[in-house]
């Protein structure tokens, strides 16, 4: 297990009043809030920012915790609390004092003990009550490529879920779940799972599972809704004459036809062949001439006499010079 | 462990219409916990069910949307006019970061 630098985690020092820790944690919190961070590890910050202020909001737990890393030095590899580490120390409220204490780490749950009932907000446990209820829904972010939202995808997730165990406690458990993913999403939009959230009440139906949907960057396309572009690379002689070219689209390779007298930036659209929604995307190319490196010798003479023969040509008429 | 089923999901839609019990349900809150949200402009009913609150219909993806709400409203610990303007924002730079993006390859 790995010592936790709580005072580091929330940046501030050992010596930090009650108000400064709070302000930190405030601060940390919003920064890294899943539904505002872009962070891919936002989450496990929040969760970790959430811990240690946990911890250090609280004097009795700050004092413990304090006394502890007065006997930790850096460098040590494993951490093992001593087993008389908090005696004499009075916890009140039992061991957590927040409703949203599940997923903390095992350094937590070593010093201020088991896990209860909280409700974390990815894994949210359902009312309590002697009535039939149906289940809490629960939310979660999954992240797909471009070409599963083309052709549709199975994604194994990892959700941690709260369940009553046999000693009649609840426990926090790793649930794995196949989804299939449908094609046509959109950034930002939400799937369901119909009946994969919490668990119901009495016999009630459990609730549903809301995945909100992230793209992972591609090296090619960028997507904007359920549009597709590319930019195209083309030659000076395929945008002077006109050309049939292959153009890579999520779905496969595509002929297209430059028009003769094409230029650079001049926008394209292949109608339908963006994201395949109830209403289809479109695919969009940038056309972008581009030159070789290096020209050979005959390649620069046959250059120098277009030069001459285009001479009538200025494209810069229109800012004029 | 038990057998991996495939689940299949299904994409919530601004088409598709629940009821305010159904949102209810699902944000695990009560109609009086949702009225002063929908007085915050944080979710709209559809527009023709708007005149009589008994048959108040609402798009699915009010649901992701109140999820978020609530969610800040808890973590945060913001008042509700102030969630109302985080996810005004929120859509704002949702909007911004992917213009940026599509401006990036440019």
């Amino acid at each position: 297990m790995e010592y936790k630098d709580y005072y580091r985690i929330l940046g501030v020092e050992k010596t930090a009043t009650q108000d400064e820790i709070k302000r930190a944690y405030r601060k940390l919190a919003r920064k890294y809030h899943p539904d505002i961070s872009s962070e891919s590890e936002a989450e496990e910050h929040f969760k970790e920012v959430g811990e240690a202020y946990e911890v250090l909001k609280d004097p009795e737990k700050r004092v413990a915790y304090d006394q502890l890393g007065a006997h930790w030095k850096t460098g040590q590899s494993g951490f093992k609390p001593p087993p008389d580490w908090n005696e004499g120390f009075e916890f009140h409220g039992g061991g957590y004092t927040a409703d949203d204490s599940a997923g903390f780490s095992d350094f937590f749950e070593s010093l201020f003990g088991q896990r209860r009932p909280g409700s974390s907000r990815y894994s949210a446990d359902g009312r309590r009550g002697g009535f039939q209820a149906r289940g809490q829904d629960s939310h979660a972010k999954v992240f797909i490529e471009l070409e599963d939202a083309y052709q549709g995808a199975t994604r194994s997730l990892v959700l941690q879920s709260t369940e009553m165990g046999a000693d009649g406690r609840p426990h926090i458990k790793p649930r794995t779940l196949n989804v299939k993913i449908p094609k046509g999403l959109k950034e930002g939009q939400t799937i369901r799972l119909q009946g994969q959230g919490s668990p119901g009440f009495g016999g009630g139906q459990a609730g549903d599972l809301y995945l909100e949907i992230g793209f992972n960057p591609h090296s090619l396309y960028k997507v904007n809704g359920h549009d597709v572009s590319l930019e195209l690379p083309i030659t000076p002689w395929e945008a002077a004459l006109g050309a049939t070219i292959q153009v890579p689209t999520p779905a496969g390779k595509v002929e297209l036809k430059i028009p003769p007298g094409s230029s650079s930036g001049k926008r394209m659209r292949l109608k339908g062949r963006g994201i395949p929604a109830k209403t289809r995307g479109d695919f969009y190319l940038t056309l972008e001439i581009v030159l070789p490196e290096k020209l050979t010798e005959k390649e620069k003479s046959m250059y120098q006499a277009l030069q001459k023969e285009a001479a009538r040509f200025n494209p810069r008429a229109g800012i004029g010079v | 462990m038990t057998k991996q089923e495939l689940i299949s999901a299904v994409i919530i839609t601004e088409d598709e219409v629940i009821s305010l019990a159904d949102l209810c349900r699902s944000c695990a809150l009560s109609a009086e916990q949702i009225l002063p949200i929908i007085e915050h402009g944080i979710i709209e009913p559809l527009p023709n069910t708007l005149s009589n609150s008994l048959h108040w219909r609402f798009s699915a993806d009010c649901v992701p949307r109140m999820q978020t709400a609530i969610r800040l409203q808890r973590d945060l610990n913001i008042n509700l006019a102030g969630t109302a303007l985080a996810l005004d924002l929120l859509d704002e730079v949702k909007m911004l970061r992917q213009l940026v993006n599509a401006l990036q390859r440019e």
